[in-house]
């Protein structure tokens, strides 16, 4: 017979300004089962929590019922409270009758009524509640990084310090993402290759880092603490143990016509090519579109050339398989494509350039040598013309709804760096808005317009067009309220930016979940912004949200310290609520096994014994707990009834609706 | 026509919520018709916000605009301003009573291509 006490909280006004907590209590107090009911100002204060363990004790309480907010909150501060006196943790359930009751009710009469349902209800179920024992499962004492930005590195990084082994997995053929792209970084104005490349540096020297580049997660398995992945390395045709990156290959390339990623395709490479000078790893590779040989058997140049015989045209896609504890993902974003926006001309002009592109071309490394001129001809412009929030805060379909952030602060960085370098020449910016929060954020954009005379324009551009070879510029100055046309040598496209498109991919393949923008969902938006809903699995840079490079470095530093929490443990405390079988039940229809979102299900032959000395041999469904997130989604699968959640029960279901209905 | 009457009557006619302009500007950076215009493009959508009708079904832009539906295409958050114009354009009209020209004219200027809105707005604006 259980023996269960009942504890209403105030929570200061919050739910006894609303709810009548004396008559919730009284009412309780009747409830078969409940041997004792009471009240209390903050049952999650430590005066509150000795109440529960002094009533356990003095009434030899076998369950538990706390009346009060979301079990979000407070559910495991109970848990711990009725295990220092003696209950199991899991006899003990949560009357939510804050937030689904006092918070939305602003009739006393009503609101009391509902919390007494609430709370019987939650009677209803403890008294099927049987004590439950979480299993243990051991940690990987590695993480995975998937993504080799800025984000990524950081993450390994900082995860590698505290000791434990990483790796990064990089699509392209080098880690450094597009931090490596651009030429400054605001708001100090330091080269972005000069801060970025010693961290690429530390990735390959430090000896718990491992990078797997151009490579990709082609499958994910497991659970945190325990995650198996298998590894795509894509063929290179470049033997990565021996290429001393030392260049000859892409001298002697007779294909000189594949587009040169890094510079936004703004020039061209060789077919056999290293992305860009600090590349790492410093490893050549083919691009098997481009290559002669590859695509006709004719060349064959760089291997002869080959002083350390590296060059291999039948190299193929390899795997490795590898096993994490964590894993955290970086992916990154890109601009968007502008196909949508043809009135800002960029598909026609060759002048009309996307802010990425312009990095390049004001980059020492990149196309021009860093000497900013146009694309069309070579010639240095003299009117250059900014646009802000193109295909940003956008909600008619054709651009995203969200602000990217970081286009205020880079187009004055721009302009600020042109007005500098080449003081002849006329800047303008056309802004909806100027959004510059942050340290020496707005004091930087202020520079912009007080020490270099940029000029910006309230208002946005309604169209671009060619007039004998000049890119007109036609939009509104708000403040002016006039029509304005400005006759530019080259215009620059704030163009938004997006997550990367991979990571649809990898979040299928882990599981986790995206917003209506592609973005990673956090598993709580303010209080766990770093961790994925999925335990286990990370999330690092703009694959999360639009951010600059210091948050993106802040929030990567959060998701390592999480990462490292997690691998110092030995052991992982897994969910007891999980997924069990009744194997008499099971029929080995297999429909579990297919809906099971965690593959915790598989199917074992096993005897059974059919009484007369006999036994037969069925299939039936078995469950892994350590897998199992209890989801609830084979028990309402299962056809014959055979699933069944513990410490949600179908039974105990049947019971809260049964309570809920009794009047 | 009670003034409240009247904008909300305008605001239902346009079919377009002014509350979601962020005051860009962009219809009245592509407006053609911009300079010949008293009330620009997206004065009228701020205008209809704060219930400023007298001044609206005064304007005389409401006449100047082409009906290109070029802010309509290019509105970033789908606020329609030509919807608005019209919509005070056909509010005057039926003040003031009877269209510009004749249904039966129709047929002989109109092609597929032309929105449905224009050769609405050919029926009040065009009265030689």
């Amino acid at each position: 017979m259980q023996r269960i006490g009942v504890f209403i909280c105030h929570c200061g006004s919050n739910i006894a300004a609303t709810v009548d907590v004396e008559r919730v209590t009284e009412a309780l107090a009747k409830e078969p089962g409940v041997v004792y009911a009471v009240n209390y100002q903050y049952m999650c204060s430590e005066n509150g929590q000795q109440l529960i363990k002094n009533a356990i004790a003095e009434h030899r309480l076998t369950g538990i019922v706390v009346c009060s907010c979301s079990p979000r909150m407070h559910e495991a501060t109970f848990r711990k409270t009725a295990e220092a006196a003696g209950l199991n943790a899991y006899m003990v359930e949560i009357a939510n009758i804050r937030e689904q009751c006092s918070w939305i009710h602003k009739d006393i009469e009503e609101a009391t009524e509902k919390a007494i349902v609430l709370a019987r209800t939650a009677v209803a179920k403890i008294l099927l509640d049987k004590p439950l024992t979480a299993g243990e499962t051991g940690v990987t004492k590695r993480a995975l990084v998937i993504g080799g930005g800025i984000a990524g590195i950081q993450a390994a990084l900082d995860i590698a310090d505290a000791g434990y082994e990483v790796d990064i997995v990089e699509k392209r053929p080098t880690i450094g993402g597009r931090m490596a792209q651009l030429d400054k970084t605001f708001p100090t104005l330091d080269c972005s290759a000069c801060i970025l490349t010693p961290k690429m540096v530390d990735c390959a020297q430090s000896d718990k880092i491992n990078i797997f580049s151009y490579s990709e997660v082609e499958e994910v398995k497991g659970f945190v603490g325990n995650f198996d992945v298998k590894i795509r390395k894509k063929a290179r045709h470049v033997d990565e143990t021996k290429c001393t990156g030392c260049g000859v290959c892409m001298a002697s390339c007779p294909s000189k016509k594949g587009l040169n990623e890094f510079n936004m395709n703004l020039n061209n490479r060789p077919a056999i090519y290293i992305p860009f000078a600090q590349a790492i790893p410093n490893v050549a590779i083919i691009d098997p579109e481009q290559c002669l040989k590859l695509k006709s058997d004719k060349c064959g140049l760089c291997q002869r050339k080959c002083g350390v015989g590296a060059i291999d045209y039948k190299q193929e896609d390899s795997f490795v398989e590898r096993k994490y504890g964590a894993i955290v993902v970086a992916t990154g974003f890109r601009p968007i494509k502008l196909d949508n926006f043809n009135e800002f001309g960029y598909a026609d002009n060759k002048d009309v350039v996307t802010s990425l592109e312009l990095e390049r071309l004001m980059n020492a490394a990149g196309p021009t040598k860093g000497t900013l001129l146009r694309p069309s001809d070579g010639k240095h412009p003299k009117v250059i013309t900014f646009i802000q929030c193109v295909g940003s805060r956008d909600v008619s379909g054709c651009g995203k709804p969200y602000c990217s952030k970081i286009c205020c602060m880079y187009t004055a960085k721009h302009a600020m760096l042109i007005r500098e370098k080449y003081p002849d020449t006329e800047v303008h910016v056309f802004y909806i808005d100027i959004r510059t929060p942050g340290k020496n954020y707005d004091e930087f954009y202020r520079r912009a317009v007080e020490q270099y005379g940029v000029d910006y324009i309230k208002g946005m551009v309604g169209k671009v067009y060619n007039e004998n070879g000049k890119l007109m510029v036609q939009g509104s100055d708000l403040l002016d309220n006039k029509q304005i046309v400005i006759p530019s040598d080259l215009v620059v496209l704030a163009t938004a930016i997006e997550p990367d498109p991979s990571v649809r991919d990898i979040a299928t393949k882990l599981t986790i979940s995206i917003d209506t923008n592609d973005f990673l969902t956090e598993a709580h938006a303010k209080l766990r912004p770093v961790e994925s809903p999925t335990a286990g699995v990370f999330l690092a840079g703009v694959c999360q949200g639009p951010k600059d490079v210091p948050e993106t470095v802040s929030q990567a530093s959060a998701c390592a310290s999480k990462v490292i929490g997690l691998l110092a443990k030995d052991k992982l405390k897994g969910n007891p609520c999980v997924s069990h079988v009744d194997e008499n039940m099971c029929t080995g229809c297999s429909q579990c096994e297919q809906v099971c979102p965690y593959g915790a299900i598989t199917y074992i032959d096993k005897e059974f014994r059919i009484g007369g000395g006999k036994t037969e041999t069925r299939r039936v469904a078995s469950v892994n707990p350590a897998v199992c997130q209890g989801c609830g989604a084979c028990t309402v699968t299962c056809p014959s009834g055979a699933m069944d959640l513990y410490g949600f029960s179908s039974a105990q279901i049947l019971k809260e609706v049964e309570a809920i209905c009794k009047r | 026509m009670s003034d409240i009457f009247t904008v909300e009557n305008i605001k239902r006619i346009s079919g377009t919520d002014v509350r979601k302009c962020m005051k860009c500007g962009k219809c009245s950076g592509r407006c053609p018709a911009f300079d010949d215009m008293d009330i620009k493009p997206h004065q009228f959508v701020t205008m209809l916000g704060q219930g400023r009708v007298e001044e609206l079904l005064s304007s005389k832009a409401i006449f100047n605009c082409l009906s290109c539906m070029a802010c309509v295409e290019r509105c970033p958050r789908g606020v329609a301003p030509a919807n608005v114009i019209e919509a005070v354009r056909d509010t005057v009209e039926r003040m003031q009573g009877g269209d510009a020209i004749k249904a039966e004219d129709i047929p002989a200027i109109v092609d597929e291509l032309i929105p449905q809105q224009l050769l609405m707005s050919a029926f009040r604006k065009y009265k030689k």
